[in-house]
């Protein structure tokens, strides 16, 4: 226990110190938001090294894993006071208290704050269970032993195969609980489709004249925003999808495939063809900006995930949405980045069977209902069994469109080395959209520095 | 009376000898304590916190780690960071570039109108308090506080700028304009913080020199010029070290705005991208920060060697 917190902190040092103080003491004062960044990391290790050593102190009498007289820490990445995603997961956790007898000991934590810390967090005193994402960065730390083992929780009942597929590292196993989606989709306004008498494209075909009518009549066809860096992901990962085909776009994202090679070049050179349709200096517009536009009806179209809705201050009645149309007709259309949200078991958690037990709770129809029941607006539920009665129209088509994919991708962020995935493709993306003719520059500049990170 | 007279004349004796004594033998033992605790707390400190970090650092600035396990999972990789920073990463020269403008600009403009504004207030015009507060009151906003405040200025589709003139300019996204309207935020600032330094310096400035000034029949600019702004030298000299610290610690603003992305890349940002967020290249990130540390040093150096000569001269 001891050498496991010293190795801790030191590390924690080190990580402390390549921050900001590796810079003179006169420029120290640069990196204050950094510096509050770490200081908050340590804060909150401190937090948990504190929680750590009282429980190792009462540890020693064995009380029961799950049940009454037991506790299990629960960590989540939304603050109180964010609304309904906080709301959701706090009443879900009630809701396993009162179920099990089980004390749930929850650990909010501001979502950005709990995504950079993540890694200290994992490797000290981590709570037994927290919540996380499907994806690459979930087999990351499946890799590096982060998180347990979840197989034997699995199969849970309403949870279908692709969850499953979706819950499992590449050494075959389940390391992760699903409990909603979100689809990423071309979404529009009824009112306005209506009235111009346009109708979601079926082929590729439609699709480019519904574009150029749209232009006709003086619309810009689609809202596009890109000034934090990862909303055009969206596009790279769907045009991807259409274009080389699912399995093509993971091992490309698991690092496996050229990004200089003619296929990521042909993504590139057909995103340069559609950038006329869209809405012009995406760089400086933020994804809430762009999703106004389309809102007040300056652009037809915008390619996002489902909450676009919060940005428009609606519930959504007037908005409807079709899947990116295929490009293709080889690959077809039944491939979406749909981003699962879910929850780990940490390994460095102190009570691993309680952890365990709610992992598996927490992906029941019970827990599903007991978070949309508690807040104004539902998630998507993971488990087929959950009630949909709170959807909305959106969200029933959602489920049933994400039901019909064959193949169902987590984002860019969440399928590819966070590394990668941040301090390359933004920038790179942003150099695209940039200077759209020099895609043989950008493809190459990724390689390299894909080279460089994945070694 | 008598007794005020006295009192110095009995301590000047003691005062005067003591130290003499003390430099040449021993300190009193509590006075030795003293000494020794306020030269090694700091000392302590400054070696934990500023030189070990430093070190370290560059010694990781050599390896290679994602933070996942124990130190001893860091590939060692030699300069391969350095190399790839100054050879594949495409934002690193424009990050240099950015830093070099910042500190050229921040010379040019802020420092100059600054200084003007403080020669006018100066003056004790009507409302001049008014103005003073005016000018200053950005000082007081973090620069987080005014990255918000100017995108609601600068915003391409919702700003005031484009919606006043029914332009289209892409203030914050257009890269080779973003810098520009980033400097002008800062300048914003920066401007306020420098005046009040100089109207302080100029409120301290002997008020018989520029009456003498007057007498010989010196116009108001050859006074300042050749008076007022000699005198003010060691003003000058803070101002000239805030105005580099500044530029080398452009940081907060550009974060704000997309993170130091696009157009916006300045060295801090980038040590920030590679380490803080979800990125964890703590090696590459270390090597970033490490050359920032070489660029500040020579900042440092300079500043120091002139102050160091001109108390020589002394």
């Amino acid at each position: 226990m001891l050498c496991i917190l010293v190795g801790f902190c030191l590390q924690e040092a080190v990580v402390s110190r390549t921050t900001s103080t590796a810079i003179p003491r006169s420029t120290v004062a640069t990196m204050a938001a950094t510096r509050r960044n770490v200081l908050r990391g340590i804060g909150l290790s401190g937090l948990a090294v504190g929680g750590a050593s009282l429980l190792a102190a009462c540890g020693g009498d064995s009380g029961p894993a799950t049940g009454s007289g037991a506790t299990v820490k629960f960590g989540i990445n939304e603050a109180e006071g964010v609304g309904a995603a906080h709301d959701r997961l706090a009443a879900i956790a009630k809701a396993y208290q009162q179920e099990s007898g089980t004390t749930v000991d929850l650990n909010a934590v501001d979502h950005n704050t709990f995504q950079e810390s993540i890694n200290t967090y994992l490797q000290g005193t981590p709570d037994d269970v927290f919540t996380w994402f499907a994806g690459f960065r979930m087999a990351q730390f499946a890799e590096a032993g982060l998180i347990t083992d979840l197989s034997d929780q699995w199969p849970i009942d309403g949870l279908n195969d692709s969850f499953k597929q979706a819950a499992t590292a590449p050494d075959g196993k389940q390391y992760f609980v699903p409990i909603s989606y979100y689809p990423w989709a071309v979404f529009y306004r009824k009112s306005v489709f209506e009235k111009n008498g346009w109708a979601p494209p079926s082929t590729n075909d439609d699709f480019m004249a519904l574009m150029d009518d749209m232009q006709g009549k003086g619309v810009t066809p689609f809202a596009f925003g890109d000034k934090d860096g990862w909303p055009a992901m969206g596009t790279f990962d769907i045009l991807n999808m259409r274009l080389n085909g699912f399995d093509f776009h993971m091992s490309l994202m698991a690092g496996d495939e050229a990004w200089d090679g003619d296929e990521v070049k042909g993504v590139f050179d057909t995103w340069r063809k559609l950038l006329p349709y869209h809405q012009a200096d995406p760089l400086g517009r933020t994804w809430q900006e762009a999703a106004t536009s389309m809102g007040k009806g300056e652009c037809g179209m915008y390619l996002l995930g489902t909450f676009v809705v919060d940005a428009l201050g609606e519930n959504g009645e007037d908005l409807d949405f079709f899947t990116f149309p295929e490009l293709d007709s080889s690959i077809g259309s039944d491939a979406l980045d749909a981003p699962i949200d879910g929850f780990c078991v940490a390994s460095a958690g102190q009570n691993q069977d309680a952890g365990k037990a709610m992992a598996k709770w927490l992906g029941s129809a019970a827990a599903a209902d007991a978070g949309n029941n508690a807040a104004d607006a539902p998630f998507i539920a993971a488990n087929e069994g959950a009630s949909t009665s709170t959807y909305s129209d959106l969200q029933k088509k959602s489920a049933e469109v994400v039901g019909a994919a064959a193949n169902i991708a987590q984002f860019m962020d969440r399928d590819t080395n966070a590394d990668f995935a941040n301090t390359v493709m933004i920038p790179s993306i942003q150099a695209f959209l940039k200077d759209p003719d020099d895609i043989d520059g950008v493809t190459a500049s990724i390689q390299e520095q894909a080279n460089s990170i994945f070694g | 009376m008598t007794h005020i007279d006295e009192a110095p004349l009995s301590t000047e004796p003691e005062k005067t000898v003591a130290p003499v004594q003390g430099r040449e033998k021993k300190l009193p033992t509590r006075d030795r304590a003293t000494v020794i605790t306020m030269v090694a707390i700091p000392l302590v400190l400054v070696v934990l916190l500023v030189w070990v970090p430093a070190l370290l650092s560059v010694v990781l600035s050599f390896g290679k780690w994602n933070g996942f396990g124990d130190l001893d999972t860091i590939e060692w990789v030699g300069v391969q960071n350095y190399q790839d920073i100054f050879t594949i990463y495409p934002a690193f020269w424009p990050a240099v570039r950015h830093n070099l403008i910042w500190l050229a600009f921040l010379f040019v403009f802020p420092t100059v109108l600054g200084m003007l504004l403080a020669v006018v207030l100066d003056r004790e015009m009507k409302g001049s308090r008014f103005y003073q507060t005016a000018f200053y009151m950005p000082v007081v906003l973090s620069l987080a506080l005014i990255g918000f405040i100017w995108q609601l200025f600068y915003s391409r589709d919702q700003g005031l700028i484009n919606d006043v003139f029914g332009s289209q300019v892409d203030w914050y996204g257009d890269p080779d304009i973003n810098l520009w309207a980033v400097l002008v935020a800062t300048a914003w600032r920066h401007t306020g913080y420098i005046m009040l330094i100089y109207l302080a310096g100029l409120k301290g400035v002997d008020a018989s020199l520029r009456e003498a000034a007057a007498v010989d029949g010196a116009s108001e600019v050859k006074t300042f010029f050749h008076v007022i702004f000699p005198v003010m030298r060691p003003i000058n000299m803070v101002v000239v070290v805030i105005v580099v610290i500044e530029s080398l610690r452009a940081f907060d603003l550009v974060w704000v705005i997309n993170k130091g992305r696009n157009g916006l890349e300045v060295i801090g940002a980038l040590v920030a991208q590679n380490v803080i967020g979800e990125a964890t290249r703590y090696g590459f990130g270390s090597a970033l920060a490490v050359i920032m540390m070489l660029i500040s040093s020579i900042f440092i150096t300079l500043y120091l060697r002139t102050v160091f000569r001109e108390e020589r001269n002394r």
